[in-house]
Order: structure tokens, then C-alpha cells, then sequence
């Protein structure tokens, strides 16, 4: 009987620990949300090193692209994330919305390619994650059917949740319209361009993390 | 049924009409209305995960297909809020018994509609 105790907590505490180590956090979102520049701040902090390249021209991130070990000190705690940072999901592109960026017409059709190939690369990562940072532009309408789409899989696959309210240091933010399209979910605003709220986005990265 | 209205051709679907498919089969089916330039106006709304298959399976025949450069999805939802515990169980229930046909899902060719745009109680197409 002891035995068969001592194997149940060993798996139990075993289990606990290993999803506790290395925990997998996607940064879902549309275009130009800010996903990469808020994971790039992370892993910048904590590892030295950035994730992938940031650009004004939507869909600069085609590849689903991760870093491993990232180890985050938060308040005397200690958690380590696979930070996984994932191309915008959009359901439609136009490689002339790439022309009027400047972008050759061969350089345009190119990123298309690769950008629909970048849409259906993660939302085929979903599966994979234990908690989602859903990243949104807070000077957007938050009621796209993306947003709804990637939340209601999120939901079916019973992972996590964490809205980030980029971009509240423009003008046209909003971030109360974020919080009153999503109230069922913890909402925090933060600019992952000048740093603004990073505290506010690791504590709630934190209480994230306990879900799991 | 399918109507013409100035020109654009809408095709209304019952939720009847896909109600025994599988997840395969409804994509096929919409993304062919789709491809054939038509809007759809489903009574019901499609799980999270159809509308994940849909958006991956458009993706692929952006790439496939020549000038096809993907759809408008939106869904209008009941509002809800403000009604009683009453009326939401038995929303609750006839969603679980005949679906969820209370909700009308608009899809259709991003090269025909610019853009829709949704708030909570109403929905607006932007035609190019």
C-alpha cells in the first residue's frame, strides 16, 4: 500500500514538475499586433538574446520561431518558458498590400506565399502550447472573427488564456474596449515598444503560469 | 437559396443544409460557394475548430489558387446581455437541441468584400 502511495505522488509531483519546468507559451494575434516585440523584450531581458525580426510591414513573422530555457525571475519566484512567438493569423492576403510597403512585386508575392504557409503553421501549433498570450492592438476593433476564432480553439483545448493590450501608448488606444470584449478574461495593458507595464504583464505571465 | 441582389450573389444557407457533414466536407463546401464568388449567410455558426480548418484550408488555396486572395468571416451573436436567467436557458437549451441557429455567420470572398465590421449588436459589410 505505502508502495503503491510513495508511486502515485512520485508520478503526481513527476507530472507537476515537469509541466512546471518548461512551460510553453505561445504569442498569438493578428498582424502587427507586437507579438514578436514583446517576446524579443523577453527573452532580450532574460536570455540576452531576441527572438526574430521587427518590421512596420504586416507579416514579418512567417515562421513559427521559438527560444528555449527562457528562465524569468518574478518577485523572488523562478519560472522557466519555451517562449514561442508565431507568424499573425489573417484570413485573407494580398501581396499588393506588400507593394504600397515598398516591397518589389517578387518580394510581395513571396511574403504571401510564405505568410499563408506562416497562418497555417500556427494555427497547427494551437495543439502544442500549455498557455496562450494573446496579443492584440488596443487602438483596433478587438471584434474581429480572428481574435474570436483563436480564443474559442484556445477554450476547446481547455489552454490558458492571457490578453496583452499592446500599444497603449498611442493615441487611439483603447484598452477598456479590449477588457469589456473579453470579460472573461484577465486583460493588461502594457507597450512592448517603450516598456511601459512589463511589470503588470509578468505578474499576470505569473498567475498565467499556475493555471497550467 | 440562392438570390441576386445588385449584382452580388448571395447564397443563404439553412443550417440543415451542412448539418450532417463532417468537418471536411462543410470547408469543401463553403470554400467552393466561396470560390465561386458568392457570400454565404449560414444561419448557425460553425465550431472553433471548423473556422480554424477554414481559415488554414483558405490559406492553402490563396496559394493555389490564382487570384484568390482569401475570405470575410464574421459571426452576429444574440445579444444576451440584459436578459434573464429564463430567456438565456432557453437559448442555452435550443442551442444544445437544434444548434445554434440564433446566429448568422457571413463568409465570403475578401476580393468582394472589403472589409466587415462587427460590434456586438450589429454587423456591416463594406463592399468593394
Amino acid at each position: 500500500m505505502i508502495k503503491i502511495l510513495k508511486n502515485f505522488s512520485r508520478r503526481i509531483l513527476g507530472a507537476l514538475f515537469r509541466k512546471k519546468s518548461n512551460i510553453k507559451v505561445g504569442f498569438y494575434g493578428p498582424p502587427n499586433s507586437g507579438k514578436t516585440t514583446l517576446a524579443n523584450i523577453i527573452c532580450k531581458d532574460w536570455t540576452g538574446q531576441e527572438i526574430g525580426a521587427v518590421s512596420h510591414i504586416p507579416h514579418e513573422t512567417r515562421n513559427v520561431q521559438f527560444k528555449e530555457k527562457v528562465e524569468i525571475e518574478h518577485k523572488g519566484k523562478k519560472l522557466t518558458f519555451k517562449i514561442v512567438d508565431t507568424p499573425g493569423i489573417a484570413t485573407k492576403i494580398d501581396y499588393e498590400d506588400f507593394l504600397k510597403h515598398g516591397l518589389s512585386k517578387n518580394e510581395s508575392k513571396k511574403r504571401a506565399k510564405e505568410a499563408t504557409q506562416g497562418i497555417i503553421e500556427s494555427i497547427r501549433w494551437l495543439d502544442d502550447m500549455d498557455a496562450v498570450v494573446i496579443v492584440l492592438d488596443s487602438t483596433e476593433n478587438p471584434y474581429s472573427q480572428v481574435n474570436i476564432t483563436i480564443i474559442g480553439n484556445l477554450v476547446a483545448r481547455k489552454i490558458p488564456i492571457l490578453v496583452v493590450a499592446n500599444k497603449i501608448d498611442a493615441k487611439k488606444s483603447n484598452t477598456k474596449r479590449l477588457e469589456d470584449a473579453f470579460p472573461e478574461y484577465e486583460v493588461v495593458g502594457i507597450s512592448a515598444r517603450d516598456g511601459t507595464n512589463l511589470e503588470e504583464f509578468y505578474e499576470s505571465l505569473f498567475k498565467l503560469a499556475k493555471k497550467v | 437559396m440562392q438570390k441576386d441582389i445588385n449584382g452580388l450573389r448571395i447564397h443563404v444557407m439553412p443550417f440543415s443544409e451542412i448539418k450532417e457533414m463532417g468537418i471536411s466536407e462543410r470547408v469543401k463546401k463553403i470554400l467552393n460557394l466561396v470560390l465561386g464568388n458568392k457570400i454565404i449567410i449560414l444561419h448557425g455558426r460553425l465550431r472553433a475548430e471548423e473556422e480554424a480548418r477554414l481559415i488554414e484550408d483558405t490559406m492553402a488555396m490563396v496559394d493555389h489558387v490564382k487570384n484568390f486572395k482569401g475570405i470575410e468571416l464574421a459571426v452576429i451573436e444574440p445579444d444576451l446581455k440584459g436578459e434573464g436567467i429564463f430567456v438565456k436557458m432557453k437559448h442555452g437549451i435550443a442551442k444544445r437541441l437544434i444548434g445554434d441557429s440564433s446566429s448568422l455567420t457571413v463568409i465570403g470572398p475578401a476580393a468582394v468584400i472589403k472589409d466587415i465590421k462587427k460590434d456586438p449588436r450589429k454587423i456591416e459589410l463594406l463592399l468593394k
